[in-house]
């Protein structure tokens, strides 16, 4: 059965963000960050948010899709969440001490 | 994720018309080519980018400074592409549908055995790739090459493999076929002969304490097979094979797309031997005259948009075996005591319905639904005792996965019924049962998505005759270092004994059959109850591009109630229930090393399996205390034109086991020492074609005299189920493989 679902998973679901449901909001902006252990981090400081319910960065594209309790949660916590361990969002930046103490891997080049 | 890097060197012809690359993205499956809508294309080191739309089709603006255009989609490989002109790109992803091992490579190259750092359980993943390693043919022989489960010899007569894991017999394992339980009831004794080694798509091992969501049945472990899929199967498949004990198979596979939802496919095996061996001389046949065939169709329906997965199965089978002494011709000697022979005729009918959804918008919510039937019908004699047994089983299982806030923390609950008609005629006893049981289960999970995992789960089941009851389970999983894992399990487990269809090799034997009843339920006696507790660690090292992974592993299997087969007196067998101690200790030291084409894998076992007979404390007879494994594989580079050359080598020494005292073993004696080889050589000609040449226990170990009382073989003495190694010997065979791929 787990397989099962697993390949129901990974085929393309449904790609727009429905905004009608608030209990279940998808979203997608860009977060900066390198490498697995930004990964990690990213997606550890996006569920420590209170409503944040699923979350997946991704490395390449730089990408952060959430889904999220509009209810509980609004979406700029989440960039801040993830600002203040030391990864911009596009609305959010991180203070410069932040970023001097990310791991060796994850110091990204900052635009500007 | 892994990053599979292509490199497509498109025509160095610049145009300068238009500075706009488009094209598709598409993804095949099957025969069929899918658009990706969604996928995410961007150039590399750049924020521009874009999103292909509904039909795969995407349109991107040139970028002065980067040609190195990534494209990327949650459940594909990542591809990266340098793109040095604007002509139409029409580029398919590839579908990145397992779990994953950290690796960044040019040619991905899968360990086909795989122990997972995902998993928090001790779960061994099998792939189809290491199955083909196996001698052949159907499930029992497909864990030759695995340490983690041991191939025994179950008696001289029907040349049946039984399978033991951390020193218990597959009784004592949860066996199921896509997680509906299989090989259990009647078809514990040759089950596992009963599903054809082609159609088996992967299986996993799961040591320890399993998962509470498939029962409670599971003591010492569990063993799922996952069958080869209409929608994922090549469309035309087949396989032949021929062996030097007068052994000759057929497996076909057909698949068929019917429309874009609906996907057909039938699969065929035969299988017979007609020859007679007696290469001992001692007057029996060394393995039986045997014939099997089987047929499965199933009906997969996939709807992903909507969310909607579904499987409709059903599969026949038939199987005949025919041994005894060479003289023994059935239709004149049956039911005599001229010859000795005997015959097992199996019929069985299984059909599945599965059905699983998950929510298009909320990806880790899902639920299942599953329904199982089958009849299982065994007609069968062995020289004046008669065995037949009948069991009628009906399975169903609804499951709902979930999240409690967010995926760090998440759930399955569910309730699964099952009924089970037991009719069996022991010689002249009629045996009736019906169980009947539901159950209702509920397992969390919990990752801090860093280093800590564990599951706890727990279910309560009523049922008629093991009473109502609670079954915990917990696993816990500690990365302390980067690739060091570290995993403790325990839980409890039970299951009824069924006596006779386990321990069917007390037919090959004229031991009087004693039963101590002690007010239990089945056959007079009480259910089997035990622990398991575990712990395994494992780290992984990377030297240079070479792959070392060494793990060990602890397993106490500690009896609270147990069904003792007591063979200790000579000219009996009796069942009774446990009175004092049982338990089944295990360790296990493994290394793997990949260098290159090249793997290397091997293991050492030792077992402690000891339980108090009413003769006093014992070791389990003919389970060897140590045993040593190892397995060379090799793999050369594919060809451009997919050509490949495979070989590998599996050497198994089997430590000394335990005799019970007969006519032919004195009390207190031992098996000696022995050593199995065995190797394989494949050659791929190509995608569609290849041949295999193999060797079985090449250096022709066998046991002198495997059956007692064999002169007299309706006199008391009479035992063919004391088989502690090979009867038959060396075996070569050669076999080829063709499909059609679309």
């Amino acid at each position: 059965m787990k397989k099962l679902f697993l390949i129901l998973m990974l085929l393309p679901l449904g790609i727009h963000a429905q905004e009608k449901s608030k209990k279940n909001v998808k979203t997608e902006f860009t977060v900066v960050g390198n490498c697995d252990a930004c990964q990690k981090r990213i997606e550890k400081a996006a569920l420590s948010v209170k409503g944040v319910k699923m979350v997946n960065w991704d490395i390449p594209s730089n990408v952060i899709t959430i889904i999220y309790d509009q209810r509980k949660v609004h979406l700029d916590s989440i960039h801040k969440s993830i600002s203040a361990i030391g990864h911009d969002t596009e609305k959010s930046f991180s203070s410069l001490a932040v970023y001097d103490a990310l791991p060796l891997c994850c110091q990204y080049i900052r635009k500007e | 994720m892994k990053i599979q890097v292509v490199i497509l060197c498109l025509s160095w012809i610049v145009t300068f018309s238009q500075d706009n690359l488009s094209g598709t993205i598409k993804y095949k499956e099957n025969n069929k080519i899918i658009p990706v809508a969604g996928a995410n294309l961007y150039w590399e080191n750049i924020s521009k980018g874009t999103v292909s739309d509904e039909q795969g089709g995407f349109a991107l603006e040139r970028d002065v400074v980067s040609n190195v255009l990534i494209i990327s989609h949650l459940g594909f490989k990542t591809d990266t592409l340098i793109v040095n002109s604007n002509e139409r790109l029409d580029h398919f992803l590839i579908p990145d549908n397992e779990d994953e091992l950290e690796e960044v490579t040019l040619i991905q190259r899968r360990k086909s055995l795989q122990k997972s750092f995902i998993e928090v359980q001790n779960i061994i993943k099998v792939s189809s790739a290491e199955l083909l390693k196996a001698a052949c043919c159907n499930l029992s022989e497909s864990f030759e090459t695995n340490p983690a489960i041991d191939v025994n010899f179950s008696d001289a007569l029907t040349g049946t493999k039984q399978i033991k894991m951390l020193g218990l017999s597959s009784p004592y394992l949860l066996i199921s076929e896509e997680n509906i339980p299989m090989v259990r009831g009647a078809s514990q004794a040759y089950g596992l002969t009963f599903t054809p080694g082609t159609w088996i798509e992967s299986i996993q091992i799961s040591k320890g304490a399993g998962s509470v969501t498939h029962g409670f049945e599971s003591i010492a472990g569990e063993i799922n097979t996952e069958l080869t899929k209409p929608l994922t199967d090549v469309p035309f498949f087949l396989n032949l094979f021929g062996s030097g004990n007068g052994r000759f198979e057929l497996n076909s596979h057909f698949n068929r797309k019917l429309s874009d939802r609906l996907h057909l496919g039938l699969y065929l095996h035969g299988n017979q031997r007609k020859e007679k061996f007696d290469r001992n001389k001692d007057g029996f046949l060394d393995q039986p005259l045997a014939q099997q065939f089987n047929i499965m169709n199933r009906w997969q329906y996939i709807f992903p948009e909507k969310g909607w997965v579904s499987f409709l199965s059903w599969r026949w089978m038939n199987d005949q075996k025919l041994g005894g002494t060479v003289n023994f011709e059935p239709h004149l000697d049956s039911g005599k005591t001229i010859n000795w022979g005997s015959e097992i005729k199996t019929n069985r009918f299984d059909a599945s319905f599965k059905l699983g959804y998950v929510f298009p918008k909320l990806p880790y919510q899902s639920f299942g639904f599953q329904s199982a039937y089958s009849n299982h019908d065994q007609d069968s004699y062995y020289g004046l005792r008669i065995y037949d047994i009948n069991h009628k089983s009906f399975y169903t299982n609804i499951l709902f996965n979930s999240i409690i806030g967010n995926t760090l923390n998440k759930f399955k609950s569910g309730i699964n019924f099952s009924h089970d008609e037991y009719d069996e005629q022991v010689n002249n006893f009629n045996y009736l049962r019906t169980d009947q049981n539901v159950g209702a289960f509920f397992e969390f999970l919990h990752d801090n998505n860093e280093n800590f995992s564990w599951i706890g789960g727990i279910r309560i089941d009523v049922h008629n005759r093991l009473g109502t009851f609670v079954t915990p389970r917990f696993h816990f999983k500690y990365l302390p270092l980067e690739k060091f894992v570290i995993r403790l399990s325990t839980g409890s487990g039970r299951k009824s004994a069924n006596i006779f269809a386990e321990n069917q090799t007390l037919f090959a034997t004229n031991r009087k059959i004693n039963i101590t009843g002690s007010g239990g339920q089945i056959y007079g006696l009480r259910p089997e109850k035990a622990w398991n507790y575990g712990l395994s660690l494992s780290k992984s090292f990377d030297i240079g591009s070479d792959d070392l992974t060494v793990s060990a592993d602890y397993y106490i299997t500690d009896f609270v109630d147990q069904v003792v087969v007591d063979w200790e007196k000579s000219e009996e067998i009796s069942f009774y229930n446990l009175t004092g101690n049982s338990s089944a200790k295990s360790f296990q030291f493994e290394v793997d090393f990949t260098h290159n084409q090249w793997n290397f894998r091997t293991a050492y076992k030792n077992y402690d399996v000891k339980l108090d007979y009413k003769s006093g404390s014992l070791r389990k007879p003919l389970q060897a205390r140590n045993r040593f494994f190892a397995n060379v594989g090799f793999e050369s580079n594919l060809t451009a034109k997919d050509q490949q050359w495979r070989w590998d080598l599996t050497y198994h020494l089997v430590g000394t086991q335990r005799l019970v005292e007969t006519t032919r073993d004195k009390a207190n004696s031992y098996s000696p020492n022995y050593s199995l080889w065995n190797s394989q050589l494949t050659r791929v000609f190509s995608e569609t074609f290849e041949l295999y040449l193999g060797g079985e226990n090449i250096g022709d170990y066998r046991q002198t005299n495997p059956i007692i009382g064999g002169e007299n073989p309706f006199g008391p003495d009479f035992d063919a189920s004391q088989v502690y190694a090979p009867v038959f010997g060396n075996m070569i065979y050669a076999g080829l493989r063709f499909k059609i791929k679309s």
